[in-house]
């Protein structure tokens, strides 16, 4: 089996995948806790969180698989991008645990990880394929050709559209997760409302900067009654924005390079407005779309494991262009 | 110093302005509500910089680094409520070697490095932006 570890961003996550694809446990620390977050603010954003969690978090992924480190044969964990303090927790962690055990350690790219979400059973995913991946830090279009990698045909120029939706919420008063907030709410709304503008850049680039700036323009310059009483329009004339920009671009990297098939990947693919607009796509199930350890032993699978002892040297990174 | 922008590229050559007077080590704090061109304006002191690729916002990611003629940081605090000293031992290698952005400082209260500038961002109609440069 394979052990995965992320602790990229937010999340500390630990899973344990077989090597044909079955997911035998995934936790993920969030789901674990009741954590306390409100306005799209959390308590702490700190490597002394994934600090204090990494070791049950991998405690309980073995657990619930009723395994022990005797069954993990490579360990997976997410290299980068991603807040680098936080990164060297999971990174840490994955050596010392390879070391230990004379394992090989498989370095994933925390983005080929989400892409990686979608070659898992029992619904696994066959390259090739088009990829969107929108989370709250990231929206790219990816051209994924095998289970390897992916090259990139577009990103956001600004804003990811993850953060439009959580942004977007804070500027209509609604709670946190935006995004949820925001696709719950427009159900009850008219999206044809208002003209939210989708901007349009060159190539197959996103941009939703200039969107948030006009919903606070708009939530602005409405009357307090008003605006009390159309949020439900609001919110869902804002989400049809980001939505057909999100698949105006992807229907045209998907001509621009012959794709047959599409999949969405990221916490952004939990949108329901976006799940309607692409029929027949690939969508990775809920607890697969946000931040995962399950989605880096996935990758881990496809990838060149570095063998004992030879990793102990590695570094994380920062950035995507790393 | 105060400037009036009208448009995105018109903040980006005013960042850059900016962007010529910084060296590594430098902390430049951009302040001002959502949607009033802080990722813009540290983008066009990346250019100036440097740096080439998206320069993105960093709000649910933290930080960026970028490599230009020199290293770039981007940090966005958006996020935090406050800043605690296990929070700042990660953010203290954004500010190593590099020329460092940071956006909403206000969570970080007193602990953010003394910076070289305070950029104050604001709305003012449309596609303006009033731009206030405060040299530290």
């Amino acid at each position: 089996m394979i052990l995965g570890l992320e602790t990229s961003c937010d999340e500390t996550a630990a899973a344990l995948v077989t090597d044909d694809a079955r997911i035998v446990s995934n936790v993920v620390s969030s789901q674990a806790e009741l954590h306390a977050r409100y306005g799209g603010v959390v308590p702490e954003i700190a490597s002394r969180r994934h600090l204090e969690l990494v070791v049950p978090v991998v405690r309980e992924a073995l657990t619930e698989a009723d395994a022990s480190l005797d069954d993990v044969t490579r360990v997976a964990v997410t290299r980068g991008p991603g807040l680098i303090g936080a990164l060297l927790v999971g990174l840490s962690a994955a050596k010392a645990i390879a070391w230990a055990r004379r394992l090989p350690l498989i370095a994933v790219d925390h983005l080929h990880g989400h892409v990686a979400s979608l070659f898992l059973e029992p619904d696994a995913a066959e390259p090739p394929f088009l990829c969107l991946l929108a989370s709250g830090g990231h929206t790219l279009l990816l051209d994924v050709r095998d289970h390897s990698g992916f090259r990139v045909l577009g990103t956001t120029l600004d804003d990811a559209a993850g953060e439009a939706f959580d942004k977007g919420a804070r500027l209509l008063g609604l709670g946190y997760p935006g995004g949820a907030e925001i696709d719950r709410l427009a159900r009850e709304g008219d999206a044809e409302a208002y003209d939210f503008p989708v901007a349009r850049v060159p190539g197959l680039d996103f941009s939703f900067s200039g969107l948030k700036t006009a919903l606070l323009y708009k939530v602005r310059e409405l009357p307090p009654e008003e605006l009390a009483t159309r949020r439900a329009d609001l919110a869902a004339s804002y989400q049809r924005a980001i939505v057909t920009a999100l698949l105006g671009r992807t229907s045209e990297a998907a001509k621009q390079i012959g794709a047959e098939r599409i999949a969405v990947v990221g916490g952004v693919a939990a949108n329901s407005e976006l799940r309607v607009g692409l029929p027949g796509a690939f969508l990775a199930p809920l607890p697969l779309c946000t931040d995962n350890a399950a989605m880096i032993a996935s990758a881990g699978r496809f990838l060149e494991g570095i063998p004992y002892p030879r990793y102990l040297a590695l570094d994380a990174y920062a950035s995507l262009a790393a | 110093m105060e400037h009036v922008s009208s448009s995105p590229e018109e903040t980006e050559r005013i960042a850059s302005g900016v962007a010529a007077e910084l060296r590594p080590g430098d902390v430049v704090t951009v302040s001002g509500e959502l949607g009033s061109g802080k990722t813009t304006f540290v983008r066009g002191a990346c250019r100036a910089l440097g740096v080439e690729g998206p320069v993105t916002s960093p709000t649910f990611t933290v930080g960026h680094r970028y490599r230009g003629h020199v290293d770039v940081s981007h940090l966005d605090l958006y996020r935090f409520e406050a800043v605690s000293p296990a929070e700042w031992g990660d953010l203290e290698p954004y500010f190593d070697g590099a020329v460092c952005f940071v956006e909403w400082p206000e969570a970080a209260g007193a602990g953010l490095p003394d910076p070289r500038f305070r950029v104050h961002m604001g709305h003012a109609g449309k596609d303006r932006r009033t731009i206030s440069l405060e040299p530290c």
